[in-house]
């Protein structure tokens, strides 16, 4: 059943609603505020966090064609700015209502940092380490933050858009698509090792 | 009946057998006792193990083969089976638990991501094959390998011990060979393993096969 996200913007009208992907925009510093709110009030009673996700937005460039009011094709570029996002789908087990998609949305890639929802939901403790050993952001209030799949001194956020493993293509036996790529980049610096 | 001194004793096979009398070679005595009772390392790292249980199970059964001794410490047992994706972070562990068993030791890579890193194998965190560090004896492809399949790969190890050497000049059995098998384990560091591969058991070819155009 739908949950009716109108009652909530009564409540905090300074939140943002989005259309286009049905979710609650969140900034980090309302979080445990709204959580709470939504986890007690009697009509809402999110008592299950189902999942979280992290999203990696880097900043880019779209190109649009549309007809203008003269009838002839114009070419429209919109930047969107980069940004990151945690995504919480909510549902309640009492009430039998659900999903909610929360997101707490920062508008860096470098600097991220969200407000942990572990003290609110304990099953939000292995996700959101999740969320910061693969996306590089940071919770704060969070108990025990630290990686939980990649091991201890890995350097990067390998979920990032912009990571790129190391490139070990020594043997490539049937190489396909951008893997053909990698792989001659991988010959080429071992010839330079070589000479 | 007796024997004269004259009459010729006859030693073929089929008569000493009629006699109660078996004559092999200590070599075929060893292999033979030795291939019947593989006792395999009980460990599991992905999907390939829940395969290697069926085949433990009472449909596939592989108390057949004499392999169902399956060991929950390196220290007793002579076969690994790698079942599974290793990922870069299990690998270290896989290398060191090889390490504590002792010779003779069997390595069996079970299912394409063993052998290759299989589906994952550009993934930022697999392993491409487990014979990076540690000498394979058997490849099993297959994604995951039926228990048939790893019977057949039980089987063929079998018949590489039935014809190692324990005795004379061109000793193959690895237990009298050289001595006990360690490698160095690798270390988990940067973004990769250090070092991506040992060099003593696995090196790539001098040119990438395929890598001018692809082989669609």
């Amino acid at each position: 059943m739908e949950i009716n996200h109108e009652a909530i913007l009564t409540q905090f009208p300074d939140l943002e609603w989005e259309e286009d992907t049905q979710s609650l925009i969140v900034p980090p510093e309302k979080a445990v505020e709204v959580v709470t709110w939504l986890k007690e009030h009697p009509e809402m009673r999110l008592d299950f966090l189902s999942c979280v996700s992290g999203v990696d937005y880097p900043a880019k460039e779209v190109k649009t064609k549309a007809r203008n009011e003269e009838g002839k094709m114009e070419i429209t570029v919109t930047q969107h700015p980069e940004k990151m996002e945690v995504v919480y789908h909510f549902y309640s087990m009492e009430k039998k209502i659900g999903p909610l998609v929360l997101k707490q949305r920062v508008m860096s890639r470098e600097n991220s940092t969200v407000t942990s929802l572990t003290p609110i939901y304990r099953g939000a403790d292995l996700m959101e380490r999740e969320v910061f050993d693969l996306f590089g952001i940071n919770f704060t209030d969070h108990p025990d933050l630290r990686r939980i799949l990649m091991w201890d001194n890995f350097e990067h956020h390998p979920m990032r858009k912009d990571y790129t493993p190391p490139n070990d293509y020594d043997y490539e036996p049937t190489p396909h698509d951008d893997v053909i790529e990698r792989a001659q980049e991988r010959e080429k610096e071992r010839e330079g090792q070589e000479a | 009946m007796s024997f004269t001194q004259e009459e010729e004793i006859d030693l073929s096979p089929e008569s000493t057998a009629k006699a109660g009398v078996i004559l092999s070679s200590l070599d075929w005595i060893y292999n033979w006792s030795q291939s019947n009772s593989v006792w395999p390392l009980q460990f599991g790292l992905a999907c390939c193990a829940i395969e290697m249980i069926g085949t433990a199970g009472s449909r596939h059964d592989i108390a057949r083969f004499g392999a169902e001794v399956f060991r929950p410490s390196p220290r007793q047992s002579d076969l690994m089976l790698v079942s599974g994706t290793v990922t870069k972070k299990m690998a270290p562990q896989v290398v060191r638990i090889y390490n504590q068993m002792p010779e003779p030791k069997y390595v069996i890579a079970m299912g394409a991501c063993a052998i290759s890193g299989g589906p994952f194998k550009q993934g930022y965190n697999v392993l491409k094959g487990i014979d990076r560090y540690i000498p394979v004896d058997v490849y099993l492809p297959g994604c995951p390998p039926r228990p048939e399949a790893l019977l057949h790969a039980l089987m063929t190890l079998q018949k590489k011990i039935k014809n190692q050497k324990t005795l004379g000049k061109n000793i193959t059995n690895p237990a009298y060979k050289e001595g006990r098998r360690i490698y160095p384990v690798p270390v988990l560091s940067g973004d990769d393993l250090d070092p991506p591969y040992n060099p003593e058991v696995w090196t790539p070819p001098a040119k990438n096969p395929n890598v001018e155009d692809g082989c669609e």
